[in-house]
């Protein structure tokens, strides 16, 4: 293919796939191709070698994408190979093949206490200080040695001088070093991840997101309270878990600007995790979780990019909530809400996506994954501000059959 | 129900810990039953199940509830004197547990809180739990019920697996399974052979009430 011939099937991806975004009818409806895992049934291999093989990876991820033919891509980095790193910043909240789970076992997170109920006071006081000397050390092993560095705001001209001795203690040097190693594979990882997103975009693919974000409640939940420390703090403090939520805000959006904006991509990732209908009331919803998200998005997207959360699970009972962003500047990809009647409430507001059952696309015929798509795209995409994806992507465990059905149902029942 | 009863009673069906805590201290330090304080828990935390579910309590009041029972039994327990009382009779017993290769909790900690709050004899067999031991604890503990949870989609086939070994080590006859959690439906209750599935606790019981009763 010549770069002339890839520039323009980019152009009118691009244009399919901003067309959606922005509620207006594309000439059929996009396609996304997005998973963590499923490399490694598709590559005949283990979970294991996928996250650890940088150009194996590379090289399924291209074999999928120029056999799907999807409007937009995820490269397979972001969620994939991600074994090396993981390895060498020695992180403790998550469990991969090889490190307590079998090689062909999907990596999973582990729901601990990473921050405790009485240190809210020292994150709201000094998230960074908090960060550097007891969050990191807790969860990265390399960076254990940095409970070592003192307060450094104390410092202040030629005591400022004589705080560099902090930088020779044998325990901060000990993490300096491991950090620099784990930030120099971390930046295998990414050179890895521009060279396949460049070629994928020179052979006419979009990428589906230049950043991954979070939700403030799903920050302070999933990765400093755990489950059950915050769904008790939501009684037993609730203002200062409310601080926190509102003093995340501006780190989560001007890191995620950093980011989108030194890629190619405007989309924004953003797996959210705790707004689902089963979790909490409507009224905890607009109280604990709704009004720090909503500032994120409207800061992502003042900055001119374009979120894409994914809403685990069924959150229908929130949809008239969360309508309440500006029109045609994000997607709403949906696990198991209703597309339909997800439609009907942000139909005017925010194109939908999804979301193709796992257990469809794992366990179904061909035939089942096709007339499931064209339903979805009869009755949701018909007026365009429609994605076809899975449910998250293409499930690990799907046969190829399933996952190529979903590809070409685009182009039998909308082009 | 006395006033003080009745105020620790309400304490615990409306959230409010310390004043709960604070009251059953009270009753204990002034030579209440604990068995009449811990029958209060149960019945405090009844209220705590119908509310969640009717939709009006969630997964904060629950967990929450359960600490606060968790704290007042741990005060309570130690008082009590043995051989006095006994157990509320239970209804029927249920094998819990996260099928091999999942490492989730949340769902079926909820699960096995609401069956036990409605009366159910549950026995939670963690996480990550291979066929073979899912195998081992039904033949040991007799469940009427075996409850699979997972939410991983590696899940749909461990599940399998497990319903499999179940049935090739003759325990399934008499005996239903059913299965739980966020990305289960119908095909993958067909996929695996259970005889239900839920993606909610509420499910879980009310298909235990269908099935033995209460």
């Amino acid at each position: 293919m010549g770069a002339n011939e890839g520039a323009v099937r980019h152009a009118e991806k691009l244009k399919r796939v901003m067309d959606a975004v922005q509620l207006k009818r594309p000439d059929r409806v996009p396609v996304a191709f997005h998973t963590m895992l499923w490399y490694a049934k598709y590559g005949g291999t283990t979970i294991r070698e996928v996250m650890y093989d940088y150009d194996k990876a590379a090289e399924l991820g291209r074999r999928a994408i120029l056999e799907f033919d999807p409007d937009m891509f995820a490269p397979p980095h972001q969620f994939t190979t991600l074994g090396r790193v993981l390895e060498a910043a020695r992180f403790k909240q998550l469990q991969w093949p090889g490190h307590g789970v079998g090689d062909n076992q999907p990596y999973q997170y582990l729901d601990r206490e990473y921050m405790k109920a009485e240190e809210y006071d020292e994150y709201l006081f000094d998230p960074s200080g908090f960060y550097l000397q007891k969050y990191m050390p807790r969860v990265l092993g390399v960076a254990e040695g940095l409970e070592a560095l003192p307060a450094l705001p104390g410092f202040f001209y030629m005591r400022l001088v004589m705080g560099m001795r902090s930088f020779a203690h044998p325990k901060v040097v000990a993490a300096l070093e491991a950090m620099r190693a784990a930030g120099e594979e971390a930046n295998r990882l990414v050179a890895a991840q521009a060279q396949f997103t460049s070629e994928m975009e020179g052979r006419g693919y979009v990428l589906a997101q230049g950043a991954v974000s979070i939700a403030p409640f799903d920050l302070i939940g999933d990765y400093f309270r755990g489950a059950r420390g915050i769904l008790t703090d939501m009684y037993r403090r609730k203002d200062k878990l409310l601080a926190a939520l509102e003093k995340a805000i501006p780190f989560i959006v001007r890191q995620t600007i950093a980011t989108c904006k030194a890629s190619s991509s405007p989309f924004v990732f953003i797996p959210i995790h705790w707004a689902a209908d089963n979790f909490m009331s409507l009224a905890q919803f607009k109280t604990f979780w709704w009004p720090s998200f909503r500032k994120v998005l409207l800061g992502l997207i003042e900055a001119q990019l374009i979120p894409v959360p994914l809403w685990e699970a069924d959150c229908s009972s929130r949809l008239e909530t969360i309508a309440d962003i500006p029109r045609g500047k994000a997607v709403y990809w949906f696990e198991r809400t209703d597309l339909v009647k997800a439609k009907q409430v942000l139909g005017g507001i925010a194109c939908v996506r999804g979301n193709v059952p796992p257990s469809l696309l794992n366990m179904g015929t061909p035939e089942q994954v096709d007339a499931y798509c064209r339903d979805l795209i009869e009755k949701v995409g018909r007026d365009g501000g429609f994605i076809l994806d899975g449910a998250f992507g293409i499930p690990d465990e799907a046969p190829l059959e399933n996952a190529r059905a979903m590809f070409q149902a685009v182009r039998k029942y909308s082009a | 129900m006395q006033d003080q009863e009745r105020r620790l009673f309400e304490a615990i069906g409306e959230m409010r810990e310390d004043e709960a805590i604070e009251l059953a201290r009270g009753l204990l330090d002034g030579g209440a039953d604990p068995l009449r304080v811990l029958e209060l828990c149960r019945e405090a935390m009844e209220t705590v199940g119908k509310r969640f579910q009717c939709g009006e309590y969630f997964l904060p009041e629950l967990i929450l509830a359960g600490e606060m029972l968790e704290k007042i039994g741990a005060m309570a327990k130690p008082l009590i004197q043995t051989g006095a009382g006994g157990e509320a009779k239970k209804l029927g017993r249920v094998l819990i547990g996260t099928v091999q290769g999942d490492l989730h909790d949340i769902g079926k900690n909820i699960v096995t809180f609401m069956l036990d709050i409605n009366g159910y004899e549950v026995k939670d067999i963690g996480i990550d739990v291979p066929a073979a031991k899912f195998v081992e604890e039904i033949r040991e503990f007799q469940p009427a019920v075996v409850g699979l949870s997972g939410f991983l989609t590696l899940a749909f086939d461990s599940m399998k697996e497990t319903i499999a070994a179940i049935e090739a080590a003759g325990l399934r006859d008499g005996r239903r399974i059913m299965i739980g959690g966020g990305q289960v439906d119908e095909t993958v209750r067909g996929h695996t052979g259970a005889d239900a599935f839920g993606t909610n606790a509420m499910t879980a019981v009310t298909l235990c009430r269908g099935w033995i009763g209460g």
